[in-house]
């Protein structure tokens, strides 16, 4: 008895959160799509125009090919680092293994903003800041790490012997590494391309920090028209805002085709069994 | 030369070297040199030549600063242990799984993605002075005033839970499940009731993830940024030290203070998180120590 009400309180609260998110992503969405919104549960008079306005209005269209350029050239970069230090942490064994782990992890444990200041000032000294490359360099520090620890354990999955066998029959490294370990792999690097892809567009404070006037991803030109409030209409703020949403949703979609929803947080070390 | 699964220290040889290096070195030019640098800056003040804590007895001097710290460990702390304590609830509950669990996982999964600019401007809207939960309360006839939940405290810890709740609830939701069942069965079949299970089976077992959870919640707490500034009073009551920080550094662009303050709230979630560590060892010396031989 007690045990079916926990259940059903438990259903309750759950019930209550999603409905809870729901009503916050939708009233984003109404207010969108809203001519004129005041003071009633439903606006009166429905329009598009204020996508068109918070597009010409926001320069949307440079901001996404920004934000577009950012994420892919992350992806790239973090993976090709990434990868090859993935695989040397998961096979082998050296003095200062578990230090270095530490030190990959720093940057996913410490909170961007804390390291993001003096981040910031270093880049702003040495004159980058505020320039495009700054944005993707300073979005790499936490998702070069991010990639390795999930990289790790699709290295650990396969087999030393495949390695040696064909090592055996003749394969060079290249071999070995074009034939076994990308094909193998490739689950893995999908899975992580995919997190650090959703992390870097929906990455705030590090972007925040680091651009400038012409490298601010969607999500910090978006946090500067809401901040802006009252100069702009709040309709096209949440227009931009619907447009960042849909971009985060087709990704998401995409994500959970080959990612599970516990993958999307930090992975913590599982009891032993 | 491969010793690899051997679990011996082995040499590194070139190979590996080289694919070692681009990572630590993009670690240690990108966030170890900028940190060290950070830390050089904040001794060195703007108006003064070579060393000074200038920057660091300004900040405990100056009560416009100083309460920034008060401030966020009063969003922190109580933000922390509701998150940590419910996201244990659910995940505890939900351990032999649920009906429907991979849709709620995914819906969960919603808030970490959009971010928190979206969240924020979400709860604007939805829980604002005209917006939706308002206008259903005063519509019920529930209060005769609207509540007043955004620019205030009440905002920002709103925003907090959105972002912290599901990343918690996941990570322990995904530690849980983890411990073997049985040897939560062997505790019942020898008549355990259920709270006792908990308290000294599934507890001691969860102790170590649980940790990390508080540490992780409290440490992001601890920077909370664009929610203080959306849904707060980013000069006033929810005046977070990452603020502070950030008008040092951004509007009186005084690079070295902003170090400082940023220093400072680096050490202060140091603390934070060594002290979650400690608690964390007494509770599973204290835990196994009930149970039996050691």
């Amino acid at each position: 008895m007690r045990g079916r009400m926990w259940g059903l309180a438990i259903y309750v609260f759950v019930l209550g959160f999603i409905l809870n998110l729901l009503g916050i992503v939708s009233h984003v969405m109404v207010s969108a799509f809203a001519k004129r919104w005041f003071g009633t549960p439903f606006p009166r008079a429905l329009t598009t125009e204020w996508f068109s306005y918070a597009w010409t209005e926001f320069g949307l269209a440079q901001v996404l090919g920004v934000t577009i350029f950012v994420a892919l050239t992350v992806v790239a970069l973090s993976l090709l680092i990434g990868f090859p230090a993935a695989y040397i942490l998961a096979r082998r064994n050296f003095r200062w293994k578990s230090l270095l782990l530490l030190l990959y992890f720093l940057p996913l444990l410490i909170p961007q903003m804390t390291y993001g200041i003096p981040l910031a000032t270093t880049m702003f000294r040495y004159g980058i800041g505020g320039s495009v490359a700054a944005v993707i360099l300073a979005i790499m520090v936490p998702m070069v790490p991010l990639a390795i620890f999930i990289l790790m354990p699709f290295f650990e999955q396969i087999s030393v012997n495949l390695e040696w066998g064909a090592a055996m029959m003749g394969a060079n490294r290249l071999q070995i590494f074009r034939r076994i370990l990308l094909p193998l792999t490739l689950p893995g690097l999908l899975t992580a391309g995919i997190l650090v892809l959703v992390n870097t567009v929906s990455n705030f404070e590090l972007t925040f920090l680091v651009s400038g006037a012409g490298s601010q991803t969607l999500v910090v030109a978006l946090f500067y028209n809401v901040f802006a409030g009252g100069v702009r209409p709040v309709y096209s703020v949440d227009a931009m805002a619907v447009m960042y949403m849909a971009m985060v949703m087709i990704l998401l979609i995409v994500a959970l085709r080959f990612v599970r929803p516990t993958q999307m947080v930090f992975r913590l070390d599982q009891p032993k069994r | 030369m491969r010793r690899s699964q051997t679990g011996e220290p082995s040499e590194l040889d070139l190979l590996a070297i080289a694919c070692l290096l681009p990572s630590l070195l993009y670690i240690l030019v990108m966030f170890v040199y900028p940190f060290l640098y950070g830390i050089y800056l904040s001794v060195h003040p703007l108006k003064m030549d070579g060393f000074s804590l200038a920057n660091y007895i300004a900040f405990f001097t100056d009560e416009y600063q100083y309460k920034t710290v008060g401030i966020t460990f009063r969003l922190a702390v109580p933000n922390t242990i509701v998150v940590v304590a419910i996201s244990l609830l659910f995940a505890y509950n939900m351990r032999r799984g649920i009906w429907l669990e991979r849709t709620v996982t995914t819906i969960l999964v919603l808030p970490i993605s959009l971010g928190v600019i979206l969240l924020s401007q979400g709860i604007l809207g939805f829980y604002g002075g005209k917006g939706w939960l308002n206008q259903l309360i005063l519509g019920l006839g529930l209060l005769e005033e609207p509540l007043v939940l955004t620019h205030n405290f009440t905002g920002v810890m709103l925003s907090l839970f959105m972002q912290q709740f599901p990343f918690c609830f996941l990570m322990l939701l995904g530690y849980i499940s983890g411990i073997d069942p049985s040897i939560e069965n062997s505790a019942r079949t020898l008549g355990a009731n259920p709270w006792t299970v908990f308290r000294r089976i599934m507890l001691p077992l969860i102790a170590p993830g649980l940790a990390i959870a508080f540490a992780l919640v409290f440490v992001m707490s601890f920077a909370t940024f664009p929610s203080a500034i959306m849904l707060g009073q980013p000069s006033g009551s929810t005046r977070t030290i990452a603020i502070a920080a950030y008008a040092q550094a951004f509007e009186m662009f005084d690079m070295s203070y902003a170090s400082a303050i940023a220093v400072i709230m680096g050490l202060f979630q140091l603390a934070g998180l060594l002290l979650i560590l400690l608690l964390r060892k007494r509770m599973v010396t204290a835990a196994t120590m009930g149970v039996g031989k050691r």
